[in-house]
C-alpha cells in the first residue's frame, strides 16, 4: 500500500485519538474540578406536578339510570406563573377579569393568595393547590365570557378557560336518595395524614375532593379514577425549566347499584305520605325511614329516610350557614341505617323465635290478660285489650303484650331473677344478637350505627358506668331543678338513689319490657329490615349491600358483588317456620289487616308485623310496619317507621300497601307484573350496559325518568 | 435491515471454506473482548437510565429484556459479517448498497415512516419496534466507497479522478436523503466517512483539502442563508452557553452536564443518581446515555469507558493498517471514522462540547438498529483481519 495512504491513516488514528482525549479532559474538568459546583446543581432540582382531576365515575340505578352523573362547568383559571411576569403583576389583567367576571377584583386577589401565606383567608377562599397549578378562579362561566376571554389572549395572559367536570344530580322520578349517594367534599388532613408521605402519582392531593358520605365515600377509590400528572422540572429560583412526565387521566369506574330509581322515588314518596298521615292525625311525624330489601340477596332496592336534604346543595361548597341549617334540620344523617329507635311490637318475632329456641311450645295456647302485675307493677296490654287463652299465632296475630310478658318472666326467673349475675342466661337478648341487631349489619355506607340490645349485661355496663353520676346526684338532690319543681326533684333523686344502689339488677320489668322490645333496646330501620327478610328466606342472614357491580368507563365490566352471606341465623329450623306460618295472619286477621284491606292477598299474600313502640316523655309512640312479602315465596323484605307517628297500622301501614302495589304491579284487586315499577317485574339479575362513550344504556322500557324540565314536576 | 441480512441467508458457498479452528484462533480477541464489556457495560447503564421510567409498567424489566434481544441479534449478524468471502461481499456491495438506499425512503412514506424528536428517520415494524435505516446506510456507504475506490489498480496507484467522484457521489446521495430527514448528526458522521475513506484511499492531496473546505464552506453557507431550520441551528448553537435559554435542547444540554458533572470521582452508585432516576435527563436510555455513567459511576466509569472505546478504536486503526488488501483496508478504515466520529459526538454532546444531535453511543446506547450495525462492523474488522492473517501479512 501507498506511503501516502499509511500517512493519512496514521493522521486519522492521531485524529480520533486525540477527540478521545478530548474527552476524558472535559470528563476530568466537568466531575472531578467542577463536581461540586454541578453536585449543588443537582440538589436545586426539583419537581412539581400539575394534575389534571380524572372525571369521577357515575353511579346507576339497577337498569342503568345515573343517579349522580357529571356535566361540565365552564372553570376560568389563572397560571399565577404568567401574571408574574406582567409588569405590574397582574393587576390590570386581574382588573379586566374581574369587569368581565362581574365579581369584586378584590375576590380573584383573594383566590390567588396561596393558604397560609400572609393575608391569606382560610380554605375554601385561599389556594391550597401547587403554586405550578392553574388557580380556578371562577365556576360555571358562561360560554360568551369563556370565548371572549380567549378571544383577547393578549389582554389576559395567564388566564384560561377550560371545561370541568361537576357533580350532578338527574333525579330520575325525582328521586333523592340523599343519604346512600352521599356527597363530596375536599380531601381532610386526616386523610392526608394517614397516606403519609406517599409520592404515587395517584395519592390524594390537597386540592383533591373525595367523598365524604355515603356511596361517594365508599368506593371512593373506584369513582375517582387516576389524576393526569404533568411533571415539572424547576430550579431554585421556581423557574419552570422543562416536562419531565405527561401522563393522562384515567376516568373513574362507574358504580351500579341494586336501587331501582322508580322504586326508590315510590318509597321516598309514601315515606312522606306517612309523614304527612300521622301529622293528619295530629301527631308530629318528626322523622321517618323506608327499606326495602332483595330477601334472597340482601341488596337493598331503596332505602328512604325523612327528613332529607336536597345532594346538589354540596355542589361548590355550602356556607357556614347552610351547613348550620342543615344541621339543626337533622337532615344530614340517614334514620334508615344511622337513626336507632325503640322497635316496639316488631321485636316480638325475635321474642317469638327466643320461646322457640328455650323449648316453649310454639303451637300451646297463651293467656293474654289486659293487663299483668309483677310486684307493685301492672304490665298493660295496648288499649287494655283482653283476648283470653289463645295460641302464639293469635298473639303475634292481635300483638298480645301479655302473653310475651309472661314467657319473658318464666325465662327471668329460670335464669335466677333479680339476683342472677350479669352472665346468667337472656334468652331474647341472646336471639336478638343471633339475629344481629346490636351491632352494624354491614352494608357498604359508611357511619352504620349498631343499635342496642336491652340485656342483663347491658345493664350490667350501664350501671358501672353511670354509677357515680346517680350516687353524686342522689346525694346532691337536684338542687338546680328543687329551686322551681321541689316535687320533680324528689322525683329524679329517689330515681337515681335507687339506680345508685340497684341499677345493676336485671329486674322482672326490665324482662317483660325488653321482650316486646321497648326498654333500652334500638334498632335501625336496616336492621328490623333484615331481620325479616331472614325470617323470609328461611334464616340465610345476608350483609346487606347498595353496590352491584362496577363498570369501566368504556363500558367493560370491572366487578360483580356477589351476595354475601353471613351465615345461617342460630335459631331452631321450627321457630322460623312457626314465624313464617304465623306472620301472614297478621295481614290477614291481625293488627296488620286494616290497611291492606282489598289487597288481592290471595295472589300476593303480605307477612307483617306492627308496632308502636313508646318512647320516653309526652310523646306518640314511633309507628313501625316491618313485612315481606309474597309470603309464600319471599321476594322483598319491606320496613317503614315514622317517629311521634302513632300505630304502625295507621300510620306506616298504608304507605307499605302502596310500596308492595307498586313493587307487584296491583292496581285494585288485579296484579299485572307488569305494571310493576321493576323493569321486567323483578331486579335485573345482569350489570346495565355502558357504551364505549361512557353513556349508560336505560333497560328497554325503562326510561330515564329524568324530566325535561324539572320545573314541570315540580 | 434485509440489506445486511443478504448475506446470512446466502448459500454456504458465500463462506470462507477453511476450518473453523484456524478461525478462532485467528480473530482479533482484543477487539472481541472490548467489545463485548462494552456491550455489558452499556447494558448496565440501560437497566439504570429505563428502570425509573419503566417502574408503573407491568414488567419493569421489559426495557432491558429487549435491549438483550437486539445486542443477541447483533452479534449473530456481526459472526455472519466475519465469515462471508471478500469476492462474494465486494460482489453484492452494490445490491446491499441499493438496499440501502431504498430503505432511507422509507421513513418519508406515510404510515411506515415515524418522526421522533424532529427527525424523521425510522421505519415503525409490527409490535412497536422501530428501525433507524440510516445505520445500515452507514455500513453500505463504506462498502460501496470501498470497493469503487480498490478496483482495478496496482498497489501503488491512487485511485483516478473519476473513481474517487463516482465514490463521493455514492456517499453524497444518501447524505441528501438523511439531511432531509433532519438526520443532523448522520450526515456530520457521514461526511466524516467519506472524507476518510477518500483520504486513505491515496486520493490525491487536492481532493483531502477540497473536500475539507468545501465542507466548512457548506456549512457556514447553509447557516447564513437559513437552509437549516431554526431549531436545527439552535441546537446546534445552544451548546456554547446552554444556561442562556430556556429551551427544551439547552434543559437537555443544562441537566446533562448536571448530572455528569455532580458525579465527582467515583459516581452516586450503580441506580442512585438524583438526575438520572428522577428522570430529569432526557433519552437518557439512548442519546445522553453517557450522562448515567457519569453520575452514577463518576470520573472513573467515565475514563474506563471511554478507555474501553478507545481499545476498540486502536483495534479498528491496526486493522485498517494491516490489511492485506487496499479494499480491506478502507472499510476498516471507514469503520474506524464511523465509530471514532460517532463516539466523539455522542459523548462530546453530553459533556457539552458538542452540538445536540440525536445519534446513539455505538454499543452502549438501546436502540436496536445502532446495536445490530456496530455489531457487524466490528465482524467486518474481523473479516478483514482473517483476510490478511491468511495472506500472510
Amino acid at each position: 500500500m501507498s506511503e501516502r495512504s499509511n500517512l493519512r491513516l496514521l493522521v486519522l488514528a492521531v485524529l480520533v485519538a486525540s477527540l478521545l482525549g478530548t474527552l476524558l479532559a472535559r470528563a476530568f474538568y466537568l466531575q472531578v474540578l467542577e463536581g461540586a459546583e454541578y453536585r449543588a446543581a443537582a440538589a436545586d432540582n426539583t419537581v412539581r406536578e400539575v394534575v389534571d382531576p380524572a372525571v369521577r365515575g357515575l353511579i346507576l340505578d339497577q337498569a342503568g339510570r345515573p343517579l349522580v352523573s357529571n356535566r361540565t362547568s365552564v372553570v376560568v383559571t389563572i397560571d399565577r406563573q404568567e401574571l408574574a411576569k406582567e409588569d405590574d403583576d397582574g393587576a390590570a389583567v386581574i382588573k379586566r377579569l374581574a369587569a368581565i367576571l362581574d365579581t369584586p377584583a378584590a375576590r380573584i386577589r383573594e383566590r390567588l393568595k396561596p393558604c397560609g401565606t400572609e393575608g391569606a383567608k382560610p380554605p375554601p377562599v385561599c389556594w391550597n393547590g401547587s403554586p405550578y397549578q392553574p388557580v380556578p378562579v371562577a365556576k360555571d362561566v358562561d360560554t360568551q365570557t369563556a370565548l371572549t376571554i380567549m378571544e383577547k389572549r393578549s389582554d389576559f395572559p395567564g388566564v384560561s378557560a377550560r371545561l370541568e367536570a361537576i357533580r350532578e344530580y338527574p333525579a330520575p322520578f325525582n328521586v333523592n336518595a340523599a343519604h346512600t349517594l352521599g356527597y363530596l367534599g375536599p380531601v381532610t388532613e386526616e386523610q392526608l395524614e394517614e397516606q403519609g408521605d406517599s409520592t404515587a402519582f395517584d395519592r390524594l392531593r390537597r386540592t383533591d375532593v373525595v367523598g365524604r358520605t355515603g356511596l361517594e365515600r365508599q368506593y371512593d377509590d373506584i369513582l375517582r379514577g387516576v389524576p393526569g400528572i404533568t411533571t415539572l422540572a424547576v430550579d431554585t429560583a421556581g423557574n419552570v425549566t422543562g416536562t419531565l412526565e405527561e401522563k393522562d387521566p384515567v376516568a373513574g369506574d362507574y358504580l351500579v347499584t341494586s336501587i331501582d330509581a322508580k322504586l326508590q322515588s315510590v318509597v321516598e314518596q309514601q315515606l312522606i305520605n306517612a309523614v304527612y298521615r300521622a301529622q293528619r292525625q295530629g301527631y308530629r311525624g318528626t322523622s321517618g325511614a323506608a327499606v326495602v330489601i332483595e330477601v334472597d340477596t340482601g341488596r337493598v332496592l331503596a332505602m328512604a329516610s325523612y327528613p332529607t336534604y336536597d345532594p346538589s346543595i354540596w355542589i361548590g361548597g355550602v356556607s357556614k350557614k347552610q351547613y348550620k341549617d342543615l344541621i339543626d334540620s337533622k337532615a344530614l344523617s340517614s334514620n334508615a341505617f344511622q337513626g336507632q329507635f325503640a322497635p316496639g311490637s316488631t321485636y316480638k318475632v325475635v321474642s317469638t323465635a327466643a320461646a322457640g329456641a328455650e323449648d316453649f311450645n310454639l303451637y300451646g295456647i297463651y293467656p293474654c290478660p289486659s293487663s299483668l302485675k309483677i310486684g307493685p307493677q301492672t304490665f298493660r296490654n295496648f288499649e287494655s285489650n283482653g283476648y283470653g287463652p289463645i295460641s302464639l299465632t293469635r298473639a303475634l296475630e292481635v300483638s298480645c303484650n301479655t302473653v310475651f310478658y309472661d314467657i319473658a318472666r318464666t325465662m327471668w326467673q329460670k335464669a335466677g331473677g333479680p339476683d342472677a349475675g350479669a352472665d346468667a342466661p337472656d334468652p331474647i337478648a341472646e336471639t336478638a344478637a343471633d339475629f344481629g341487631l346490636g351491632e352494624p349489619t354491614g352494608i357498604d355506607l359508611p357511619g352504620e350505627a349498631a343499635g342496642r340490645i336491652s340485656s342483663r349485661s347491658f345493664k350490667y355496663q350501664n350501671w358501672e358506668d353511670m354509677k357515680d353520676t346517680w350516687c353524686r346526684n342522689a346525694e346532691q338532690g337536684y338542687p338546680e331543678t328543687r329551686k322551681t319543681d321541689p316535687k320533680l326533684a324528689d322525683y329524679y333523686t329517689a330515681l337515681d338513689k335507687e339506680n345508685c344502689t340497684d341499677g345493676y339488677q336485671w329486674r322482672a320489668g326490665d324482662a317483660l319490657n325488653a321482650a316486646i322490645g321497648q326498654g333500652d333496646t334500638t334498632v335501625t330501620p336496616l336492621q328490623m329490615a333484615m331481620v325479616y327478610a331472614t325470617i323470609a328466606n328461611g334464616g340465610t342472614m345476608y350483609q346487606p349491600q347498595v353496590a352491584k357491580g362496577v363498570v369501566g368507563a368504556d363500558g367493560t365490566v370491572v366487578k360483580e358483588f356477589p351476595p354475601i352471606v353471613k351465615g345461617r341465623v342460630d335459631v331452631p329450623k321450627k321457630a322460623i317456620k312457626f314465624l313464617r306460618k304465623s306472620l301472614p295472619g297478621v295481614t290477614t286477621e291481625g293488627s296488620g289487616e286494616t290497611p291492606f284491606i282489598g289487597f288481592p292477598l290471595d295472589k300476593i299474600p303480605v307477612a307483617s308485623k306492627t308496632g308502636s313502640a313508646q318512647v320516653t316523655g309526652d310523646k306518640a309512640s314511633t309507628s313501625w310496619f316491618a313485612s315481606y312479602a309474597p309470603a309464600n315465596d319471599p321476594k322483598y323484605a319491606v320496613v317503614m317507621m315514622v317517629t311521634e307517628g302513632g300505630t304502625g297500622s295507621k300510620t306506616s301501614g298504608p304507605s307499605v300497601r302502596k310500596i308492595y302495589e307498586a313493587l307487584f304491579g296491583v292496581s285494585g284487586r288485579t296484579v299485572r307484573p307488569g305494571d310493576s315499577v321493576l323493569v321486567g317485574g323483578e331486579p335485573r339479575a345482569t350489570l346495565p350496559a355502558v357504551r364505549p362513550d361512557g353513556t349508560p344504556v336505560t333497560a328497554r322500557g325503562a326510561g330515564t325518568g329524568v324530566a325535561t324540565s324539572r320545573q314541570e314536576q315540580g | 435491515m434485509s440489506a445486511v441480512v443478504t448475506p446470512g441467508s446466502a448459500p454456504r458457498t458465500g463462506f470462507r471454506s477453511s476450518g473453523g479452528s484456524g478461525y478462532w484462533r485467528d480473530l482479533d480477541w482484543i477487539l472481541l473482548i472490548a467489545a463485548f464489556t462494552t456491550t455489558i457495560f452499556g447494558s448496565m447503564l440501560v437497566w439504570s437510565a429505563s428502570r425509573a421510567d419503566m417502574a408503573s409498567d407491568s414488567d419493569p424489566q421489559s426495557y432491558l429484556k429487549r435491549h438483550a434481544i437486539n445486542i443477541a441479534i447483533g452479534v449473530v449478524l456481526g459472526f455472519f459479517a466475519s465469515r462471508v468471502d471478500y469476492r462474494w461481499l465486494r460482489a453484492y456491495t452494490p445490491i446491499i448498497y441499493g438496499l440501502s438506499v431504498f430503505l432511507l425512503f422509507m421513513p418519508f412514506v406515510p404510515g411506515i415512516g415515524t418522526k421522533i424528536a424532529g427527525a424523521r428517520a425510522w421505519i415503525d415494524l409490527p409490535g412497536g419496534m422501530t428501525i433507524q435505516p440510516s445505520e445500515f446506510a452507514k455500513i453500505a456507504v463504506i462498502l460501496m466507497m470501498a470497493v469503487l475506490l480498490s478496483e482495478k489498480r496496482d498497489v501503488e496507484s491512487e485511485p483516478r479522478d473519476r473513481d474517487v467522484l463516482l465514490a463521493l457521489a455514492v456517499a453524497v446521495f444518501p447524505i441528501l436523503i438523511v439531511l432531509v430527514q433532519n438526520d443532523t448528526g448522520t450526515v456530520l458522521i457521514l461526511g466524516s466517512v467519506a472524507l476518510s475513506i477518500i483520504a486513505v484511499s491515496g486520493a490525491r492531496t487536492r481532493w483531502v483539502v477540497g473536500l475539507i473546505v468545501g465542507a466548512v464552506v457548506g456549512i457556514l453557507l447553509a447557516i447564513q442563508l437559513g437552509l437549516l431550520q431554526e431549531y436545527q441551528v439552535q441546537r446546534l448553537t445552544s451548546f456554547i452557553d446552554p444556561s442562556a435559554d430556556a429551551s427544551a435542547s439547552a434543559y437537555n444540554a443544562n441537566q446533562a452536564r448536571i448530572a455528569i458533572g455532580g458525579g465527582g470521582w467515583t459516581g452516586y452508585g450503580l441506580f442512585e443518581g438524583p438526575q438520572t432516576q428522577g428522570k430529569f435527563v432526557p433519552v437518557n436510555e439512548s442519546d445522553f446515555i453517557f450522562t448515567v455513567v457519569g453520575e452514577e459511576l463518576g470520573f472513573l466509569g467515565s475514563a474506563v469507558l471511554i478507555l474501553l472505546l478507545g481499545v476498540i478504536l486502536w483495534r479498528a486503526v491496526v486493522i485498517a493498517y494491516r490489511a492485506d488488501d487496499l479494499y480491506g483496508r478502507l472499510v476498516a478504515t471507514g469503520i474506524v471514522a464511523w465509530l471514532g466520529f460517532q463516539m466523539f459526538e455522542n459523548i462530546g454532546m453530553s459533556l457539552g462540547i458538542m452540538p445536540i444531535t440525536g445519534i446513539p453511543l455505538p454499543l452502549v446506547s438501546a436502540g436496536g438498529t445502532s446495536m445490530m450495525a456496530t455489531w457487524i462492523a466490528v465482524g467486518l474488522l474481523q473479516n478483514v483481519r482473517l483476510h490478511a492473517v491468511r495472506a500472510g501479512t
